[in-house]
């Protein structure tokens, strides 16, 4: 009875009891899964144009954060970095897409899988000999990123924000924004969603794929720039954050492979469901529950929902 | 029917040649030693029976696939392989047999993806949807708007294509490869698969297109009454190799032809 | 109500002019072409006739010449019965479906010299029968795609003529020719030569004046209170009474803005786009959006679906009595107020009727319940009765008097009467001059005191002073034993069922009622999907066990209505079948406006009509049909024959209330 009670309802009395923490719990889950959703969307970007799952966006996450601290070590101006950086990314993208795209064209998709396993450890081993193994810190005085919080009263208590946050939950909405407006109504988005429904046709009208992969890559080196500044900015620029690509997997599955407003979303639900769980379920089973819990909730959409929330629906007429 | 000026084609200036042509899969030899050419303004029909090589043929003259052997000329200037770009960059625009389209775009924005190769406005301003790139977007709007009331698909304009019927899909299909505004359309059996209405409304766009936008139009066709109607010439292969080549009459009373499509063993 | 025309503008042309003057930069004319609406003002509307109408004069129209216009609601077309009238030569609409040989007929008779027609397909049709036309010296036409390589040597695209025209009205004497051209036509004068397409025989061309057409068409707008505000949209055949009233006579006389569809597949949309205010639709138009609604609806969700049954429901109790501004408890109109905003608005949005003033259903008996659910909705739908003789209005119901089962009131000047026989006959200034070259016909139609006989049975309604309409005189018959047999009553009660499209219904002179169905192939189709019934084609589905099963029980619930009104209990069906094809116009088993031709099916259907009557369970048929391209086949079946158990009524209580 006793652990009924513990499960099923004293977590609900804390959350009425104390409404202001309840906030605080909420706030830190969206911006925890802002970030992860940062990284689906990499994924999504690049499975959507190429069908390729791309495994290495963990590891550009990392590469990215390192390259920018890495060149503002050297001496170089933080923004002029942001800007070399750029630069890098776009080099990695057209690099990836010589070297390991093009030529395995009409090659299985489990090769081209395999392939990104293989760009992941390059990643790591490169970037390892470049900027060392040691952990670092982010630029982020130096980009002009805030520092300290915002404490609100509310509810007899505090809530309180961290600035960083604050900034983090504007340029990733800015930036998800851009891409919806990229995608929706240039022609190269309009290019990018051809290649998405059709490679034959795409190549039939005269759009270059390896000019659409260059720039799916390089988009996604962009979110992957912009998760790893933000990321860095809350714990420290380590390869130990590739972990967190993986908790892109249960977004994708609730959000669907192929949906950007799914990642969203999904990315969302995941950082919101863990810090709930993890602040008033996690006491009873000695905490811990953020590792694993994701992806239970990934599980049970599986079955659920198995195209995921906002996966497509293949319309087949008969 | 056919419109007079085409009697002049057979002295025509040549748009299109194959050589030589071999392609092969592993062991299987699809297309064995074929030579043709396309005149400009001409309408030119690919028969032959299933298995034939017609879609093979299809596929290395715009760059699907590379021949082993043969060369491909294509406005004067001559080549082993083509690859798809440069065939739609050179001009040609093709459509599927069983239709390719972007399913999950409408109808508009598939004739606007045909469209891709005549846009040159750099990114910036298409994403700022102002100055010139509007201008560009609002001037191919209209030539995809002429191209949909010229197949009458008016209707349809703002329909997912993956929720049309089949005969309305090909007809999107043509719209996208016309917005291409191309110098050779390609058209993979464009009447499979439709009604004897459908066939009839193709048939007429088909020589519409020819004769308004002087498109010259190569055509794979099973139906032999439709090709023999439209068309000024005709190649027919068989197993792979050409077996005749002139025009429908000629072809009609070609015996090899006769035995091939009758199954005469080989 | 906006300003009226002067008494002195007594034709179209006329009109033209006094609109340019009155209200010169008022829209007159919208056309949505390559994807935008494009609009022209009265004074460019003027413009634009008038170098058109010199064009014309120039390849030599003149007076009392017959100029036909062939094609879909363009507003060149318009423009060129405009044009023609100003000439004092008489415009001839055909009807843009016709096949080549239906087109010969009417351009023979009718005389017609220059023949103004839309694209390519239509000048393929005259180019086929040319030949018979000696009298025919030039086509015209509006779209130049595909004919770039044809003989021009009689084939002029519109720009050009009107090209000719502009030039040569830079001469003030030309325009000075063309405005006494003008202020010379009379009331009078020929106006316009309409075929009707007849359920039996050729064609008759129907003489309207000036005067028949302006004058109803005013009546008609005073009656609805229309002014130069109005949108219509015109999407109906250009040769059918009511376009031409509606589009045309109506717009120049009250002023008011007329619409031309993208294409006939867009016009829902285009109607939304627009917000037209008064609204016009044979019955059919009305059963397919019923129908398609109800067919989205049986796919769409649970919760959806329930709350459309929910309110629709609410609204067949309210929606009238809200309407017709009776009086409604409270409550009730707070539901219905939700249910607007739920489901009213947005279907009505869907059906482009949303800002409907005035709508109306006419050409034929309109189910009862599809009527009830559009008025139910809100929408002001109304009936009218009219006939090309009369220049369309005989009858029609006022604003809040609305019955599913009428026809209305006599019109404004109308008179309307019933002689011994149950023909309706009516006087109007709307009374057309004559059939052309057919005085036979002509006296056939009309009584020498002025009477035009209707050839529709029909009686004033006790209760409502209202006029009901039961059949088409000639139609009503009786079975062997006596019994009351009026087929088209019958029909309509059958196609009030979305499942059953056509109906053909047989039993003068017979011993009892016998029916053949079409179904609806939308509706069955659907109905087929969700029951897992696999067809290949209508002829399979039509003639699948369960679809007859279904189509049975439809024809005992049409027994038991006639059962409960009595007067046609004797007439109950007894055998029915569902055709193995669509009747289909293109053969010859509809009129052009899609009324079945009884006699001709029964010709063509004969081992069928008669295994119905000869107790077979089953009959074979073939028919030949025509494609579209003119080509023919033959289409082979074996329909079965499916017998009715006849409801049970008190024949002598019957005879006694009788």
């Amino acid at each position: 009875m006793d652990l009924l009670y513990k499960i099923f309802i004293d977590p609900f009395l804390q959350m009425g009891g104390a409404p202001d923490l309840l906030i605080q719990t909420l706030w830190e889950g969206l911006v925890g899964g802002m970030l992860y959703a940062l990284i689906a969307l990499g994924f999504v970007l690049i499975f959507k144009a190429s069908g390729v799952f791309n495994f290495a966006q963990g590891i550009m996450v990392v590469f990215a954060a390192l390259t920018l601290v890495g060149l503002h070590a050297t001496g170089i101006p933080a923004f002029v970095a942001l800007a070399l950086t750029v630069v890098v990314m776009f080099a990695l993208a057209w690099t990836v897409e010589r070297v390991v795209l093009r030529p395995l064209v009409n090659q299985p998709d489990i090769i081209l899988f395999m392939a990104t396993f293989g760009l992941t450890y390059f990643l790591i081993g490169f970037g390892e000999l470049i900027f060392g193994g040691d952990p670092k810190v982010m630029i982020t005085d130096e980009l002009f990123l805030p520092k300290g919080r915002i404490n609100i009263p509310a509810f007899g208590g505090v809530v309180s924000l961290q600035k960083l946050d604050i900034a983090a939950a504007i340029i990733a909405t800015t930036m998800v924004a851009v891409l919806s407006v990229f995608f929706s109504k240039t022609r190269i988005g309009r290019a990018l969603r051809a290649v998405a429904d059709s490679h034959k046709a795409a190549l039939s009208v005269g759009i270059s794929l390896e000019q659409i992969w260059v720039i799916v890559w390089f988009a996604a080196g962009l979110v992957a720039l912009v998760t790893g500044i933000m990321w860095g900015a809350r714990s420290d620029v380590s390869f130990a954050l590739e972990i967190i690509a993986l908790k892109a997997l249960p977004v994708l599955i609730l959000g669907g492979f192929t949906s950007i407003p799914g990642a969203i979303v999904g990315g969302l639900i995941i950082g919101v469901g863990e810090k709930i769980a993890e602040f008033y379920w996690g006491p009873l089973i000695g905490g811990g529950t953020d590792s694993w819990f994701a992806f239970v909730i990934a599980l049970i959409f599986l079955l659920f929902w198995p195209h995921g929330l906002f996966g497509e629906k293949i319309i087949e007429r008969i | 029917m056919r419109a007079p000026s085409q009697s002049d084609i057979a002295a025509g200036e040549v748009l299109l040649s194959v050589e030589n042509v071999s392609l092969s899969f592993g062991g299987v030899r699809a297309i064995r030693d074929v030579s043709f050419d396309i005149r400009k303004g001409e309408i030119r029909a690919i028969i032959g029976p299933n298995g034939a090589g017609k879609t093979s043929m299809l596929n290395v003259i715009n760059g699907f696939y590379t021949p082993q052997q043969g060369k491909i000329t294509f406005k004067g200037a001559t080549r082993n392989k083509m690859r798809p770009y440069d065939a739609a960059r050179g001009g040609i625009a093709r459509t599927f047999q069983n239709v390719a389209l972007f399913r999950g775009m409408t109808a508009l924005d598939n004739i606007m993806a045909g469209r891709t190769l005549r846009m040159h406005r750099g990114l910036f301003w298409q994403m700022l949807r102002f100055g010139p790139a509007m201008q560009e977007e609002v001037e191919h709007r209209r030539r995809a708007e002429e191209i949909i009331d010229f197949l009458h698909i008016e209707h349809i304009r703002k329909v997912q294509v993956g929720r049309l019927p089949y005969g309305l899909q090909k007809r999107v299909e043509l719209a996208r490869a016309l917005a291409m505004e191309p110098e050779l359309l390609l058209l993979d059996e464009p009447m499979a698969g439709m009604n004897l209405e459908e066939k009839e409304d193709m048939s007429r766009f088909i020589l519409d297109v020819n004769q308004h936008y002087g498109t010259t139009i190569a055509l794979i066709e099973h139906d032999m009454g439709v090709v023999m109607d439209l068309s000024d010439r005709v190649v027919v292969l068989d197993y792979g190799q050409k077996i005749a080549d002139g025009t429908p009459d000629e072809v009609k009373s070609n015996q090899a032809v006769i035995d091939a499509y009758l199954g005469v063993a080989h | 109500m906006a300003s009226h025309a002067p008494a002195e503008a007594n034709t179209f042309p006329k009109l033209l002019v006094h609109n340019a003057q009155a209200r010169g930069h008022k829209p007159a004319l919208r056309h949505k072409d390559l994807g935008i609406w494009q609009t022209w003002t009265w004074v460019q509307v003027l413009d634009e006739v008038r170098a058109f109408a010199v064009g014309l004069a120039e390849i030599g129209v003149k007076r009392d010449d017959k100029i036909a216009i062939i094609g879909a609601n363009k507003p060149r077309l318009y423009w060129a019965m405009c044009a023609a009238q100003s000439l004092g030569a008489v415009p001839v609409p055909l009807y843009a479906d016709s096949v080549a040989e239906e087109m010969a007929f009417v351009l023979e008779h009718a005389e017609v010299t220059v023949a103004v027609t839309e694209n390519q397909e239509q000048v393929d049709k005259i180019i086929s029968v040319s030949d018979r036309l000696p009298r025919l010296k030039h086509v015209i036409y509006d779209e130049p795609r595909g004919l770039r390589d044809y003989d021009h040597s009689r084939l002029t695209w519109i720009d050009d003529v009107q090209q000719k025209g502009r030039e040569k009205l830079a001469d003030p004497a030309a325009l000075a020719q063309w405005e006494k051209s003008v202020a010379d036509g009379r009331g009078g004068d020929l106006a316009i030569i309409l075929y009707t397409s007849g359920t039996t025989g050729r064609p008759k061309g129907v003489m309207l004046t000036q005067d028949n057409v302006l004058i109803s068409a005013r009546n008609g707008n005073l009656f609805d209170d229309l002014g130069e505000d109005e949108e219509v949209i015109a999407y109906l055949p250009l040769a059918w009474v009511g376009d031409h009233i509606f589009s045309y006579a109506q717009s120049y006389v009250a002023g008011f803005c007329v619409n031309c569809p993208e294409s006939g597949e867009t016009v829902v949309e285009d109607r939304r786009e627009v917000g037209t205010t008064y609204a016009f639709a044979p019955p059919r138009i009305y059963e397919n959006l019923l129908t398609l609604t109800m067919v989205r609806m049986e796919d769409a969700g649970t919760l959806k679906r329930r709350m459309f049954h929910f309110f629709i429901g609410f609204a067949r109790k309210w929606g009238e009595k809200i309407l017709n501004k009776e009086k409604v408890p409270l409550h009730a109109r707070l539901i219905y107020w939700l249910g607007e905003i739920l489901v009213y608005g947005p279907l009505k949005n869907r059906y482009g009727l949303s800002r409907v003033r005035v709508g109306y259903t006419a050409g034929e008996a309109i189910g009862p319940e599809i009527f009830r659910f559009y008025r139910a909705l809100g929408i002001n739908l109304k009936q009218l009765y009219g006939q090309t003789e009369a220049s369309v209005y005989i009858t029609a119901q006022p604003d809040g008097e609305i019955y599913a089962d009428t026809v209305g009131k006599p019109n404004i000047d109308v008179e309307v009467k019933i002689d011994d026989s149950g023909e309706v006959l009516f006087k109007s200034p709307g009374v057309f001059v004559g059939y052309y070259k057919d005085p036979e016909k002509t006296a056939e139609a009309k009584t020498p005191d002025g009477w035009v006989r209707t050839g529709d049975a029909g009686f004033f309604d006790a209760r409502t002073g209202h006029l009901k309409i039961i059949d088409r005189a000639k139609d009503v018959g009786h079975l062997t034993d006596g019994t009351l047999f009026a087929p088209k009553y019958i029909e309509n009660k059958l196609k009030f069922y979305p499942n059953i499209k056509e109906a053909v219904a047989y039993g003068d002179k017979r011993d009892y009622v016998a029916v053949m169905l079409n179904i609806d192939l939308v509706a069955v189709g659907s109905w087929a999907e969700r029951n897992n019934v696999v067809y290949a084609s209508y002829q399979e589905l039509a003639g699948h066990p369960l679809v007859y099963a279904m189509i049975e029980k439809h024809v005992d619930e049409v027994n038991r209505s006639l059962v409960e009104e009595g007067a046609m209990a004797g007439a109950q069906i007894k055998r029915f079948l569902i055709l193995h094809k669509e009747l289909d116009a293109d053969d010859g088993e509809l009129t052009r406006t899609q009324k079945v031709r009884r006699g001709f099916i029964a010709e063509r259907y004969q081992p069928l009509v008669t295994a119905l009557y000869d107790g077979s369970t089953e009959a074979d048929i073939s028919t030949e049909v025509t494609f579209e391209d003119g080509r023919k086949g033959v289409i082979a079946a074996r329909v079965k024959i499916r017998d009715m158990t006849p409801v049970p009524y008190q024949k002598a209580a019957m005879e006694k209330a009788a």
